[in-house]
């Protein structure tokens, strides 16, 4: 299929892109950074110190191109060297510690906001001028909070003041991890409060999209044509309406993704929550630089995955994505 | 076609309605549009008639009022218009009494649309839901007013588009594989899909480039003579109208300002307005004239000036002008007294006021 | 983190440049609040430090004054090692706006030279610019920022507005890429483009001053997209941390653990201020698409007349010969007198007739 062929082929772009800007940052900053991080590490193993040197282009184990080949074959065996601040642990053993936290905690939580938010949006779009609409500019005050801040102050309110919900952490201390009720429903609950923050921060922002995308919709002649042609109600709304209004709105889910992933994943840090976050904010603070970079490629890597699914939605839904010039 | 009546010969008319009762009456009918800065009166107080079998012609300028006042008939205009005036009155052969369109229930209404009178839209690429193929949307008129099955249904739409000379095949096509000329069409066969007694057609064939309007306009009146619908063509181009409609009513600042039969339009028209669009258009079968546009700009319905709002570009404009109330009156030299005017001294005979033939001269000794 | 969603994909009707009335006076109220609220903040920058009553950075040694709650002398308390935090906070809401407002301008002078390029130029150029603008797009900008300002040995002002707007014009460009195709295919630059204008006049006036709505919105998003990763990355400390800015103080307020140690006065006013100033922008913001969105002014104005629950597919309301006002108690009676049988019959029949047969007609005439 052309148009999944050329997206394909833009999300391979957009990865190389990625790695290369990866690859390059740590050669190309300005000052003396190289030095200074290696400095920082004074006791550092050699096979460990070796690794270092590769990710940060110091000690030049050959040309800068042969470099950069070594580089793209290790991210291709997700290699992603060794960690220096938790030495020996490998930065891939970091990931797959807290990657599946993150996951199913924002993705979850995102997706019902996304569905939550469009929801709402085509009831507001439908009624305009109802209390949805009347309540729209308070909804905004939540939309340009940002997550971790709403995360403070829901924590202040529920567990500090109140004690509802736990201070942080992904479960309960003691408990080991594993597929039993004990532990799984402590991971519920501590994901409640998390959640409901990446909820309550970015649900206004998809129902304002919604809300004018239908309206921009619902002015569109096909819709005037729908009722002109006597439909019911319900078919005028859902056939034409919203299903037109829902396509640039999963294009618009798409795009927006880095984004509220960004900002759900600096929240996690106000939680402790165990996923991805709380290691960004470790290698920020250890200068683990190695680690930064791994965390970076894996969003990334994320969200272009992401974005390719929302492709594929919108494939099978609108019939001129299969035939359109489409560079997004 | 499966269901009503026959697609050959003329409609047989039953005993409720005369054949000399209209099939839609639109009377005293004004819309406003309210607006921050004030009410903007789109139509103001018109009185037209559509008969069965007739085809009636709107024209003038845009922002004229003439698609306010077709969809506003049919109720189909959004907020912030307002209907502040009239009646509607539609009264087809189905029907067996007369419906009052602007107090029916909401209902009633839907049943009402498409299924007795259907839109052609000016625009099809627009009308046409982008994301449905052609049998959908068919089908979904056709399930909307007819109590057929699906197969039935989807056989309808095969033969509605081969009605308009599309093959079956492109049943399964989306809008945006089809040519502005064939989407123009599927409008057309989905106007006709539930037999309607009007359509009313918002300039069908503008977007469209001059062979493929003919066709159109030709396929347009075959269909008419066969199914016998009555059309209310709305357009700009007059001359379009000389040749199509039977009666012509033209339109200026919301207003109607004559009405009449296209002969007498063509060779006896009475309101200065009406001469200068047929000087604004070349005429395709009559003499050669000068053509001449008409100087100037229609005025704003924010705060219509009173009297007739044709005063500042009318050549024959005098005091009295300001004060007529714009009823539509009897052409006094017409046998025909349905042929009526807005401008009480203006005559077909009445000769033109200095200047070159037919032009109105651009400063008005009025207002 | 603030996320300004687009309001649609493709690019509006464009715009006519219009000035029929004073902007302000067009501007719908929701963007009136939010320029009223930026403009207090503008204010507070401006003028906040001067009337500052302590030094931000005052570390007062009295045992007594750490994380001491707001009182007379210290109207919103005091951190741990005894900082006033009204102070930081003047002086971090100076240096947050200063950040953001300067990568607004330079983000959007970098939007507007690429969109305007890629859109105008075409061909070769566009493939070539469209595919970076999609490409920074769709890579998530906050994890790239980190390691851009980790790496950096100084992370002051102006290198934190430089790496920001290095990485905030994708999303204007790509809107005024879009714009600038429309505008370029409508008549008048056609006109200009045969009668062998310059191409850098057709762009300086003809293409941008029709763009002016679209790069406004722009500029109030990039200024919400610099606020929100600012404070995001001083937050995980990748800010120069002796500074006083928004970011900064929620930093110190997190790793010095004000919340588990209930001083919320620490952490609530500058998270509120960052808060404030985003709705600001987002009011705002919504309110110039309003503007330069026809259907959504409509909707805005049909919600300000007399019909309220009126939904699109209604029918168009048809003015009843209106009823003579009723008082309240005169209504009460009238629910259970005979005729008022009458207006429920009418009220099934006309349902859109409903809610205006309480309308006084006079405003109509």
């Amino acid at each position: 299929m052309p148009f999944i062929a050329r997206r394909v082929v833009f999300y391979l772009v957009a990865a190389w892109v990625a790695l290369t800007i990866n690859f390059f940052i740590p050669r190309a900053m300005p000052g003396n950074a190289v030095q200074a991080v290696m400095s920082k590490f004074p006791n550092l193993t050699p096979s460990a110190y070796r690794a270092l040197e590769a990710m940060l282009g110091v000690g030049h184990p050959g040309s800068i191109w042969h470099q950069y080949w070594a580089y793209l074959v290790d991210i291709s065996h997700f290699n992603f060297g060794v960690d220096v601040s938790q030495y020996p642990a490998s930065v891939s053993s970091l990931l797959v510690q807290t990657i599946p936290w993150t996951i199913t905690l924002v993705g979850t939580a995102t997706l019902i906001a996304f569905f939550v938010g469009t929801a709402l949006g085509i009831m507001a779009g439908w009624r305009r001028g109802g209390w949805l609409d009347r309540v729209l500019p308070g909804l905004m005050f939540f939309q340009a909070m940002p997550y971790f801040f709403l995360a403070l102050i829901l924590l202040e309110l529920f567990a500090v003041r109140t004690h509802v919900f736990p201070l942080g952490q992904g479960y309960t201390g003691g408990l080991i991890p594993g597929w039993h009720w004990d532990f799984i429903s402590s991971a519920i609950y501590h994901s409640l409060l998390p959640a409901f923050t990446i909820v309550i921060a970015s649900v206004a922002g998809w129902m304002l999209q919604m809300r004018n995308l239908m309206l921009t919709t619902i002015g569109e002649d096909y819709v005037l044509a729908a009722q002109a042609k006597g439909l019911p109600n319900r078919r005028v709304i859902w056939t034409y309406a919203t299903r037109n209004a829902l396509l640039p709105q999963l294009q618009g889910f798409g795009l927006a993704l880095g984004f509220v992933i960004s900002g759900a994943i600096v929240m996690e840090i106000v939680f402790s929550y165990p996923g991805i976050g709380l290691l960004l904010l470790n290698a920020v603070t250890s200068n683990d630089f190695p680690l930064m970079q791994a965390i970076f490629l894996v969003i990334t890597f994320a969200v272009l995955l992401a974005n390719f699914v929302v492709d594929l939605i919108i494939v099978a839904a609108d019939p001129r994505a299969r035939a359109r010039e489409v560079t997004r | 076609m499966s269901t009503g009546h026959g697609a050959a010969g003329p409609p047989a008319v039953p005993p409720p309605r005369g054949a000399d009762e209209p099939v839609l009456a639109i009377s005293d009918f004004s819309v406003v549009y309210r607006t921050p800065d004030g009410d903007v009166q789109a139509v103001n107080r018109v009185n037209l008639e559509l008969y069965p079998g007739q085809v009636v012609g709107l024209v003038g300028e845009s922002g004229s009022g003439k698609s306010t006042l077709a969809y506003g008939a049919c109720r189909l205009l959004r907020a912030p218009a307002l209907i502040t005036n009239g009646n509607v009155r539609y009264r087809g052969r189905r029907s067996v009494a007369p419906m009052e369109i602007l107090h029916v229930h909401a209902d009633d209404l839907r049943r009402l649309r498409w299924r007795e009178i259907a839109i052609v839209f000016q625009s099809a690429m627009n009308a046409l839901n982008p994301v449905l193929n052609v049998r959908d949307q068919l089908v979904d008129v056709i399930h909307a007013h007819l109590r057929v099955s699906r197969q039935e249904a989807r056989d309808k739409a095969g033969s509605l588009l081969e009605m308009v000379g599309i093959p079956r095949s492109r049943l399964r096509s989306y809008p945006h594989e089809l040519s502005g000329g064939m989407r123009q069409r599927v409008m057309i066969a989905m106007a006709l899909a539930t037999e309607p007694e009007v359509v009313i057609m918002d300039e069908p064939t503008t977007a469209l480039d001059v062979v493929v309007q003919r066709d159109i306009l030709t396929q347009i009146v075959e269909l008419k003579e066969s199914l016998g619908f009555s059309i209310l063509f709305i357009t700009h181009d007059l001359s379009l109208l000389l040749e199509l409609a039977d009666r012509i009513a033209v339109m200026y600042a919301g207003q109607l300002l004559e009405f009449g039969t296209a002969r007498e339009i063509q060779h006896e028209p009475a309101h200065p307005y009406t001469r200068g669009l047929l000087n604004s258009f070349p005429s395709l079968r009559g003499a050669r004239r000068d053509l001449a546009g008409i100087p100037g700009s229609p005025p704003d319905l924010h705060d219509p000036p009173s009297g007739c709002p044709f005063i500042p570009r009318c050549g024959y404009a005098t005091q009295a002008c300001a004060d007529i109330d714009m009823r539509l009156l009897p052409v006094a030299s017409s046998l025909d007294p349905a042929h009526v005017t807005a401008c009480p001294f203006v005559l077909p005979g009445t000769p033109a006021p200095p200047g070159p033939a037919g032009r109105p001269a651009a400063t008005s000794t009025g207002s | 983190m603030t996320v300004a969603l687009p309001v649609s994909t493709e690019p509006a009707a464009v715009p006519e440049v219009r000035r029929r009335r004073g902007l302000w006076r067009r501007l719908p109220t929701r963007a009136k609040v939010g320029a009223l609220l930026l403009g207090a903040f503008i204010v507070a920058a401006i003028v906040g430090p001067m009337v500052s009553p302590y030094d931000p950075g005052f570390q007062n040694p009295s045992f007594g004054l750490s994380l001491h709650p707001p009182d007379a002398a210290h109207l919103l308390g005091t951190t741990q090692s005894g900082q006033d935090v009204l102070a930081q906070l003047l002086t971090g809401i100076r240096l947050t706006l200063e950040l953001a407002l300067g990568v607004g301008v330079i983000a959007s002078v970098l939007s507007i030279v690429v969109g305007v390029a890629a859109g105008f130029l075409g061909g070769w150029w566009d493939e070539f610019l469209s595919l970076a603008t999609n490409v920074f797009l769709v890579i998530p900008a906050l994890p790239l920022l980190i390691i851009l300002l980790g790496y950096l040995p100084q992370k002051g002002q102006l290198a934190t507005i430089v790496v920001l707007s290095g990485l905030g014009w994708p999303w204007g460009a790509r809107l005024i890429r879009a714009q600038t195709l429309a505008i370029r295919g409508r008549d008048f630059v056609a006109a200009s483009r045969e009668t062998g204008e310059r191409t850098w006049r057709i762009l300086a006036f003809e293409i941008v001053p029709n763009e002016v709505s679209l790069i406004a919105a722009n500029f109030v998003n990039t200024v919400l997209y610099a606020i929100g990763a600012s404070v995001a990355l001083a937050f995980i400390g990748l800010a120069d941390l002796s500074s006083w800015s928004l970011g900064t103080m929620l930093y110190w307020a997190q790793s010095q653990q004000a919340l588990q140690l209930g001083a919320w006065w620490w952490f609530v006013p500058p998270g509120l201020a960052v808060a404030l100033i985003g709705t600001a922008l987002v009011l705002l913001n919504s309110g110039i698409d309003e503007l330069g969105n026809p259907r959504l002014r409509n909707a805005g104005e049909a919600s300000q007349t007399a019909w309220r629950k009126l939904r699109p597919t209604d029918p168009t309301p048809v003015l009843q010969a209106a009823p003579p006002p009723r008082s309240r108690l005169a209504g009460l009676l009238h629910a259970f007198s005979r005729s008022s049988l009458l207006d429920e019959q009418d009220r099934a029949g006309n349902r859109a007739g409903r809610s205006l047969g309480r309308t006084p007609g006079g405003d109509l005439s």
